[in-house]
C-alpha cells in the first residue's frame, strides 16, 4: 500500500472511531482543568538556588558555589581533581573560564569526530536554565553549550549555572522559557539506571560524573536571563 | 540471534515463559523490586501538594487529544514535516516493519542501535529486521539483559525485572561475547560493575552506529517536538550520534501543546521511577543543522489503536503513559510475573490493552481481562486516571456475552465465546480463586491427582496465564485480607478501595457456586482429558 493510502486509511479509521464525538465539538470544548500549581511554594532567589543544589546533590551530582571571580580557579580545581587532561569546550564559552588550567582544550566543531570526543576526559559548558524543584539543568545548544554529543560522550561534565538569572523554580516555568525548536537536553544528575532490581545506580552511557557550578554575579556568558 | 518473536499472538509464548519463570525466584525478584518502588513512588507523589490536580489535568489533556485525534495527528505531521522530518503512516505491524526495513536498507547499513521502545516489541521489529539481514542492538540495560538472555520482557519499565543481579552477571558472562565485546574478567554482581560492563559492551556500537530506531514518550502537535525520557544515556546516544533516526510511535502518544508537557514531565518520573526527574530527557523537533541526525523519520502506528479508540469504555486505555505504576502495585502481577500476560504490555494495563489492540482473538486475549482480582489499586496510582477495573469488567462482558466491536477498522459483532464456555468459567474462577485460597489449594490437589498432568497448572485457557509458572504461594488468610493488610500502611494517603471491593464482591458471589461446582466435576474431567493428550503447550 502506498504511503498516501495508509495515511488515508489510518485517519479514516480514527474518524470513524470517533463517531460518538459530536460534529460541533471542537478540541477546546473538551475541558482541561489547569488548577495545578505553577510552582510549589514561594522562595527567594537564594532559597531557589539552595533547593536546586540540594536536589542535584540528592541524585549525586556534585554542586559547587562560587563568585564570578572565583570561577576559573574552581574549574581548574574540579578538572585537576578528576585528572582531566583533554577538555572539550563549546563555541561561545567565555575565554577566561579555563584560564590557567593545565589542560588541552578540544574545541567543539562539526568536524570533531565521535572517536576524538571519546578520547576527551571532560567537558565544560554553560546551560540554558536550571530547575530547582527537580534538580535539573537544561541545555539548548546555545552559546557555551555546544552540540548535544559533547555533553554525552565524555565521562565527566562540568556545567556552569548563573545563579542570578538562570534558575527557575518549576517545570512549568522552565517550559515557558525554552524554545521547542532547539534540541533540548534535560539533565538531572549523572547517568544512572534503575534496571537492576529497581535500584538507582550511577553510570551507564552518559557522563558518570556531573559537577554543577552555581556562580553568583556576571560571568560573561551570552544568553537570555531566565528569571521566573 | 535477535531473540524469539515477542509480537502479539505468539504461539511459542507459554513455552518460553515456562523456561524462564518456572522457579520461585521470579516472584522473589519481583516482590523485592516492586515493594521497593511502591514505597518510593508514594513518597515522590506526596511531595507535590497538587498531585490530584495534576492527575486530573493529565487525564483531561489525553481525553481531549483522543476525542480529536485526527486533528492533532494532522497538525503533528505538518509541524514535523516543516521542521525537516518525514512522516510515515502504518496501519498495522507488517506495514510499520516494512517501512522501517526499507528506510534502513536505503542507508545501506546492516545494523541499527535501538532505544527501549514498547512499540517495536509490539510489532516484532527486531525479527523483521533480522529477516532482512539487519541486526538490531538493544541498548537499554534491561533490554540488553533480555536480548542477551534470549528472553522476553516482563515489565514495562524494567523489562528484566525478573532477573536479579546474580542472574544478570551470568548472562553477561555467557552471552556478551556472542554479541560483541565480552564481559570483563572477574565481573562481580555489584550493580555498578554490571552497568560498567554494559557501558563497555555498547560503547563501540554507539560510536559506529549510522542508524537508530527509537520510540517516543510524547509528540507535541503544536510544535512537532518529540520527547524521550530515559535514565542511562543510551537514548541520547541513539538520538544524537547516528546520521539517520527512525522513531516508531503509536498515534496515541500525541499531546496538543508544548505547555502540556509541564503536566506529564511532572507526573511521569514520579510515577515510574519515583524520581523528581529522570536523569535525561531529550526533546527534538525535526532536524537541526550541525547537531544530531541529518534525517529524521517518524512512523505513526495504528495497529489496533483505532479499534481501541472506537470503544467508548475501552478508549481510556490509550491515555496510558507507560509509567508502570499499576504493575508495581498489582497483587496479580506480583505473583504471576510479567511473562504471564503474553504480550509486551503486562500487568493491569496489559490486561486491558493487549486484548483491545489485538481484539479478543483467542484464548489468551479472552483470558486477560480475567487476570485481575479487581482490587482497584491500579486505578488509584494511575497518573492519567485510567479506570482499569471498569475496562476489565467491560471486556469480561464482551468475552462472555459478545457485542459490537471494531476489528481492523470495521464494525463487527463479537460472538460470545461459546466454544470456550467451560474455559471461560475456569478463567473467571482462577481470578476469583485468588480471593479464595482454600479453593485454589483444592484445585492443586485435584490437579495433582490427575495422572501425569503437571500438578501446578490451571487447565483451559487459564493456562494462558498460569502455564509455565508455579501457582502463587497461597497465604492462609484470604487474598483480599492479605492485600488489605500488607498494603494498608502504604496506601493510607491514597483514595479508598470501596468501589473495587463492591465490584469484586459481586464478582465472587456470581461465580462462587458455579466455580466450586465445576471445579470438583468438570474440572477433573478436563484434567484427565488434557492429561491423556499429554504434552506441553
Ligand atoms: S495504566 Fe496508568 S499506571 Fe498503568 S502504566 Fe499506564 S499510565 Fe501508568
Amino acid at each position: 500500500m502506498s504511503g498516501d493510502a495508509s495515511r488515508a486509511r489510518v485517519l479514516g479509521r480514527v474518524r470513524r472511531a470517533l463517531a460518538d464525538v459530536p460534529a460541533y465539538e471542537r478540541p477546546s470544548d473538551h475541558p482541561v482543568p489547569r488548577d495545578y500549581l505553577r510552582v510549589h511554594g514561594r522562595r527567594t532567589p537564594a532559597e531557589s538556588a539552595a533547593l536546586l543544589a540540594a536536589h542535584l546533590a540528592d541524585y549525586r551530582a556534585t554542586v559547587h558555589r562560587t563568585g564570578a571571580d572565583g570561577l576559573p580557579a574552581l574549574l581548574r580545581e574540579v578538572l585537576a581533581r578528576r585528572g582531566a587532561r583533554r577538555v572539550a569546550v563549546p563555541a561561545g564559552l567565555p575565554d577566561g573560564w579555563l584560564a590557567g588550567a593545565d589542560v588541552e582544550v578540544v574545541a567543539d566543531s562539526p568536524g570533531l569526530t565521535v572517536r576524538e570526543l571519546d578520547a576527551v576526559d571532560s567537558v565544560v559548558t554553560g546551560c540554558a536554565l536550571a530547575v530547582a524543584e527537580t534538580g535539573t539543568v537544561v541545555l539548548d545548544g546555545g552559546p557555551g553549550q555546544g552540540r548535544r554529543r559533547i555533553t554525552l560522550v565524555p565521562d565527566h561534565h562540568v556545567c556552569v549555572v548563573r545563579a542570578a538569572d538562570q534558575i527557575v523554580d518549576s517545570v512549568p516555568q522552565a517550559l515557558e522559557r525554552l524554545d521547542p525548536t532547539r534540541p533540548l537536553t534535560w539533565i538531572s544528575g549523572p547517568s544512572a539506571t534503575s534496571d537492576i532490581e529497581l535500584d538507582r545506580v550511577e553510570g551507564v552511557h552518559g557522563p558518570r560524573v556531573l559537577d554543577v557550578v552555581l556562580v553568583a554575579g556576571d560571568v560573561g556568558i551570552p544568553g537570555e536571563p531566565a528569571r521566573g | 540471534m535477535t531473540g524469539r518473536p515477542v509480537p502479539l499472538g505468539m504461539p511459542s509464548f507459554p513455552r518460553a515463559a515456562a523456561v524462564s519463570t518456572r522457579d520461585a525466584r521470579l516472584r522473589a525478584n519481583l516482590k523485592h523490586a516492586t515493594g521497593t518502588i511502591r514505597a518510593r513512588r508514594a513518597a515522590a507523589v506526596a511531595e507535590l501538594d497538587d498531585w490530584r490536580q495534576l492527575r486530573a489535568a493529565a487525564a483531561a489533556v489525553k481525553e481531549r487529544t483522543l476525542r480529536h485525534l485526527d486533528h492533532y495527528l494532522v497538525r503533528l505531521e505538518e509541524r514535523v514535516t516543516a521542521a525537516g522530518g518525514t512522516v510515515h503512516w502504518a496501519a498495522d505491524a507488517a506495514e510499520a516493519n516494512r517501512i522501517v526495513t526499507e528506510l534502513v536498507r536505503a542507508t545501506g547499513e546492516r545494523e541499527v542501535v535501538k532505544v527501549k521502545s514498547m512499540v517495536t516489541q509490539e510489532i516484532g521489529l527486531n525479527e523483521a529486521l533480522a529477516a532482512a539481514g539487519v541486526r538490531a542492538y538493544e541498548t537499554d540495560l534491561a533490554e540488553l539483559i533480555v536480548q542477551l538472555g534470549d528472553d522476553l520482557p516482563s515489565h514495562l519499565l524494567v523489562p528484566a525485572i525478573h532477573r536479579n543481579r546474580d542472574e544478570i552477571r551470568e548472562i553477561f558472562r555467557e552471552r556478551m561475547a556472542d554479541w560483541g565485546r565480552p564481559a570483563p574478567e572477574g565481573l562481580t554482581d555489584r550493580p555498578a560493575d554490571l552497568a560498567e560492563a554494559a557501558r563497555l559492551h555498547l560503547r563501540e556500537k554507539f560510536l559506529r552506529a549510522k542508524v537508530a530506531v527509537s520510540g517516543a514518550n510524547f509528540m507535541v502537535a503544536e510544535t512537532g517536538t518529540m520527547v524521550v525520557v530515559e535514565s542511562e544515556g543510551n537514548g541520547r546516544m541513539c538520538l544524537t550520534l547516528p546520521e539517520t533516526l527512525i522513531s516508531v510511535v503509536g498515534i496515541e502518544k500525541v499531546v496538543p501543546t508544548w505547555r502540556d508537557l509541564e503536566i506529564y514531565l511532572q507526573v511521569l518520573p514520579r510515577s515510574s521511577t519515583a524520581e523528581r526527574m529522570n536523569p535525561y530527557t531529550s526533546m527534538w523537533t525535526g532536524t537541526t543543522d550541525g547537531d544530531g541526525p541529518r534525517a529524521f523519520h517518524l512512523v505513526l502506528l495504528d495497529n489496533g489503536r483505532t479499534d481501541t479508540l472506537a470503544d467508548t469504555v475501552g478508549r481510556q486505555a490509550l491515555r496510558c503513559i507507560r509509567c508502570s505504576a499499576c504493575l508495581n502495585v498489582c497483587p496479580v502481577y506480583e505473583r504471576a510475573g510479567g511473562h504471564a500476560y503474553g504480550s509486551p504490555y503486562s500487568g493491569p494495563i496489559g490486561a486491558i490493552l493487549a486484548p483491545q489492540l489485538r481484539g479478543l482473538a483467542g484464548p489468551l486475549e479472552e483470558s486477560l481481562p480475567f487476570a485481575s482480582s479487581l482490587c482497584g489499586a491500579c486505578y488509584e496510582v494511575c497518573p492519567v486516571a485510567i479506570d482499569i477495573p471498569e475496562v476489565l469488567v467491560h471486556l469480561r462482558e464482551r468475552v462472555a456475552e459478545g457485542g459490537e466491536a471494531t476489528v481492523r477498522g470495521t464494525r463487527a459483532v463479537v460472538r460470545p465465546a461459546r466454544r470456550h464456555a467451560l474455559e471461560r468459567r475456569v478463567v473467571a474462577g482462577a481470578a476469583w480463586a485468588l480471593d479464595r485460597p482454600e479453593l485454589l489449594r483444592r484445585g492443586r490437589r485435584l490437579a495433582g491427582r490427575a495422572a501425569r498432568f503437571a500438578p501446578r497448572r490451571l487447565p483451559g485457557p487459564g493456562r494462558a496465564w498460569t502455564d509455565g509458572r508455579d501457582l502463587p504461594e497461597i497465604p492462609e488468610e484470604s487474598f483480599r485480607d492479605w492485600w488489605a493488610r500488607t498494603r494498608a500502611q502504604e496506601s493510607s494517603q491514597e483514595s479508598s478501595h470501596e468501589f473495587s471491593h463492591e465490584f469484586s464482591h459481586e464478582f465472587s458471589h456470581e461465580f462462587s457456586h458455579e466455580f466450586s461446582h465445576e471445579f470438583s466435576h468438570e474440572f477433573s474431567h478436563e484434567f484427565s482429558h488434557e492429561s491423556s493428550k499429554g504434552g506441553d503447550r
